[in-house]
Parts: C-alpha cells; structure tokens; sequence
C-alpha cells in the first residue's frame, strides 16, 4: 500500500516508445544541436504568426515521436500536452488535427515532466492503452506574452534567461521490453520564497526543485548515487547554483550528476545569459538528448525534475512573488535483449 | 531553510540575501562607457542636422530644433524597422534608450509587433504601450510645473 503523498511507484512500468524534438535555429547551434530530430532553419516556418509557427513545430515533434513508436493516432487513448501562452493555444490548436482525446496541461516549463507523469498514470493504473505527451514554447511567442516587443532595443540583466524555441513529444505504452520506461513519479508542490522579479525565473523556481528532490530522496529511499543523471529543466546558471546551496543546507549533494537543460542547451551561445529556459527546453533535451542516449543503453537511470515558474504578465504588473513548482519522474532503462 | 512561503517570513529574507549573492550584478562602469559613448553618437549626428538645418538650409532657431526631431525619429524607426536598433540598443542600452531615436524605437517596435493583431486593434493599440507611460507622465509633471509657474508669476507679480 502506498505510504507516501508524492512519490509513486507505478503499478507496471510504463515505457516510453518513441521521442522526438524539433528545435529552431539558434538552439541547433547549440551545444545539443545536433541531437534534435530536426532543427528549423527559421523560426517562422513560413506561416502567418510566430504562434503558427509554434503549432507546426509541436506537430512536427508529435509526428515524428508517433512514427518512431509506430502507432497511429487512432491508437493514443490520451494525448496531455501543454505550453507557455495564454489558454495553452499551441496544445490546443495543434490538438485540432491529432485527433487524439485530449487533456490540456499548464505547468509552465515544468511541462514536459507533468504530462510525462500523468500519462504515466493513467497508464499504469490499467486506463488507455498509449498516451501522447507533448510541449512546446517559442522565443518571439513568449517574449512578446512575458516581456519587450522584439525590435524593443533593451538591455537584459545577466542572470536573465532565453525562451527556447523548440517542441518534445514523447508516445507512452504499457507493452514495451527494451526501451526506456518510467518507474516512479513525484508530484511536486507549489512553493514560494518571495521572488519578485520575473527576470530572476532560475531563483524562483530553485526552491521548488529543492523541496520536490529533497521530499523525493526522503520518501523513495533512493539516493543521488543511484542515477547517472538528475535533471532539471531550466534553472539556469543562477537557478543552479541557488540550488545546490538549498540542497546543501540538508545535506544532498547531487555532484556531477546534476545536468540543468537550461544551462547546457546555450552553452557557449551569445547573448543568452544564464542559460535557456520554456517547456521546450527540458521538453527537447529529454527527448532529443537523453532518451536516445538511454536507448543506446549509455545512461541506466535517469531522474528527470523540471521546473515552472507559474507567473503571469498580470501578477508580474501587480507585484506578486512567483510561485514554482517542480515534477519528477524516474526513467530505467529497459531489460536487455 | 523551510520551504514555506507562510510559516516564516525570515526565509523570504534569507532567501533573498541569498537570491542576490547569486546572481551576477550588471557591469554598471562598463554600460555607463557604452551608453556614454552611443548615446554622444547620437547626439552628434543630431547636433550636426541641427547645424545643417540653421546653415545650409537657412531655418531659424524653433523650426531648426523641431526639424532635427523629426529627422531623429525618422532615422530610430527605420533603425527599428530593419531591425538593426534592438541590436544597438542590446549593447548601448540607455545610450540609445534615452534619446528621441529610442522613443521611437519604443513605438515602433510594438507597432510591427502587433500588426499580426490588425491594424486597428493590433498597431492601433499597443503602439502607445511602452512611450504611452512615458508620455502620460511627462505631461503631468509639465502640468504640474505650469501650475507652480502661474501661481509663482501672480504672486511675483
């Protein structure tokens, strides 16, 4: 019987069949570039709107996810996506076309984790038979949301952070053998230290991703040496750091294991500051760079926390603090064949 | 450190403390240089239209000033247009802000911003959203500095 009130062991594990990432441009320069799916060579894509342009690249990273897992749309019992823009318009336009029964998802960047974790679930618990998880953000789409008009000639602080532009979908089902499958979930909790400045995300988000690996290493009696890699979505160069000091004040240490997506898909890119951050960032990495790595049986276990700082243009205007939160799941690698 | 927001107000504070140790501080000097340096440019080039307006082109004083604005404003929005001004604007910062060719700047970025939202209610609307603060606080404070000039002259008679 379960104990604990956020970690879950699932029932039967649930395996992650196909993934995909589709990224723009600048972050095809990037560091990871050349593990996207595909990389855009624009970021408009030839349509009307920079909001289009986010919809093609969601349904992109869903087709090519599909087709890897070799199972059509009629065949996903659920398809749970999310994003960044107001009503989450890039899930639910793009859900227009899938097909699909949809459940629309808001966990900001947190995003990809979230919906990972829910169709894992539902999975699990004997419902559906495939779930499709995907997310997506866009630079021109969440700066003018969140910030400046693009033209607007501006200087952005240093610990400031970058939109990513790209799409991850990933197809769960319960009948696998060798790939990758998720084994546990932690549902995180809201948490707010008081920070202010919506410039300032890795800082707000930093303890919500403290408190969901602290309370997840408390209740699952799993240890940090336990997985090649703990992944968070977008702390950033700042988010980091404030991290590790969080975690050091109860004594977890993560070491070299700790891989921010945020800090790694910029690396090395001008002008980016503490690193990238938006659903597509951990969304793209996970399904572009560490799912595949895992498949190739490089990593065996993976904890995978991303982070969403759940702000808006209006708290922002009215001096709210902004409130993070963080999800967890666990990815083993599958049996051998 | 506990992480409830409610139960202890000294968290936020040391969080805070911590938050700032954290986060690397603009290099201030070096943005002042920048911004001297661009904004002196541009003051430049709108001082030799002004010269050139009251020279060659034989205007008086009030005609040159307001000619040498609209030359000004011309040249930062096709700046803005071509997109080349966010660019100068990223390393000058209020070097290139603080001038009129930044003002605008500010309205004509939104203006191509939102023109996907129409002309009307996309253009129309938010093309005041970053100078319409601006603008509303500069003719307040003239209002109020009126005010203290009547007041100061029927007293002073």
């Amino acid at each position: 019987m379960q104990k604990t009130r956020h970690v879950y062991e699932l029932l039967r594990p649930v395996y992650i069949l196909g993934e995909a990432a589709v990224a723009g441009p600048k972050e095809g320069e990037g560091p990871l570039g050349s593990c996207f799916q595909m990389v855009t060579v624009d970021d408009m894509l030839q349509q009307k709107s920079y909001e289009k342009a986010e919809c093609i690249m969601m349904e992109r990273a869903i087709d090519l996810a599909l087709a890897e897992a070799v199972v059509s749309n009629e065949e996903v019992s659920f398809m749970l996506a999310g994003d960044l823009l107001n009503q989450i318009i890039t899930a639910n336009f793009t859900a227009r076309f899938t097909k699909i029964p949809f459940l629309g998802l808001y966990g900001a960047c947190s995003t990809m984790a979230e919906t990972l974790l829910l169709g894992s679930l539902l999975l699990s618990g004997g419902y559906g038979r495939y779930a499709l998880c995907a997310t997506s953000s866009h630079f021109s789409t969440a700066e003018r949301q969140y910030r400046q008009p693009l033209e607007m000639g501006i200087q952005r602080p240093p610990f400031s952070q970058w939109t990513v532009t790209a799409a991850g979908a990933a197809v769960l089902g319960v009948q696998g053998t060798h790939q990758p499958r998720v084994t546990h979930v932690c549902v995180g909790e809201v948490i707010d230290l008081g920070i202010t400045d919506p410039n300032n995300m890795g800082a707000a988000m930093a303890p919500a991703a403290a408190h969901t690996l602290l309370t997840f290493f408390t209740e699952s009696g799993f240890r940090p040496e336990d997985f090649d890699y703990i992944i968070t979505g977008d702390l950033g160069t700042v988010g980091s750091d404030l991290l590790r000091q969080l975690l050091q004040e109860h004594s977890l240490e993560l070491g070299q294991r700790h891989f921010d997506c945020g800090v790694e898909i910029f690396r090395g890119v001008e002008g980016t500051h503490a690193g990238g951050s938006g659903c597509g960032c951990s969304a793209s990495v996970l399904n572009g760079y560490f799912l595949p790595r895992m498949a190739r049986r490089e990593i065996h276990r993976l904890l995978f926390a991303a982070t969403g700082a759940l702000l808006s243009p209006t708290t922002t205007l009215q001096k709210e603090s902004i409130p993070g939160i963080c999800q967890a799941v666990v990815i083993e690698e599958g049996a051998a064949c | 450190m506990d992480f409830r927001q409610d139960t202890d107000k000294r968290n936020q504070a040391a969080y805070a403390a911590m938050v700032k140790q954290a986060s690397p501080n603009s290099p201030i000097l070096l943005n002042c240089l920048k911004a001297f340096l661009v904004g002196g440019i541009i003051c430049c080039i709108g001082q030799f239209i002004g010269q050139l307006a009251r020279g060659p082109l034989e205007m008086d004083a009030k005609l040159a000033g307001s000619f040498t604005s609209v030359v000004m404003v011309f040249i930062g929005a096709t700046l803005t247009g071509v997109g080349i001004y966010d660019r100068i604007g990223t390393w000058a910062g209020a070097g290139s802000a603080v001038p009129i060719t930044g003002f605008a700047n500010s309205m004509v970025s939104p203006a191509i911003e939102f023109n996907r939202e129409g002309l009307i209610l996309g253009t129309g609307a938010k093309i005041f959203t970053i100078a319409g603060p601006v603008i509303t606080c500069g003719v307040t404070a003239s209002l109020v500095a009126g005010i203290i000039e009547l007041i100061r002259m029927r007293l002073g008679g």
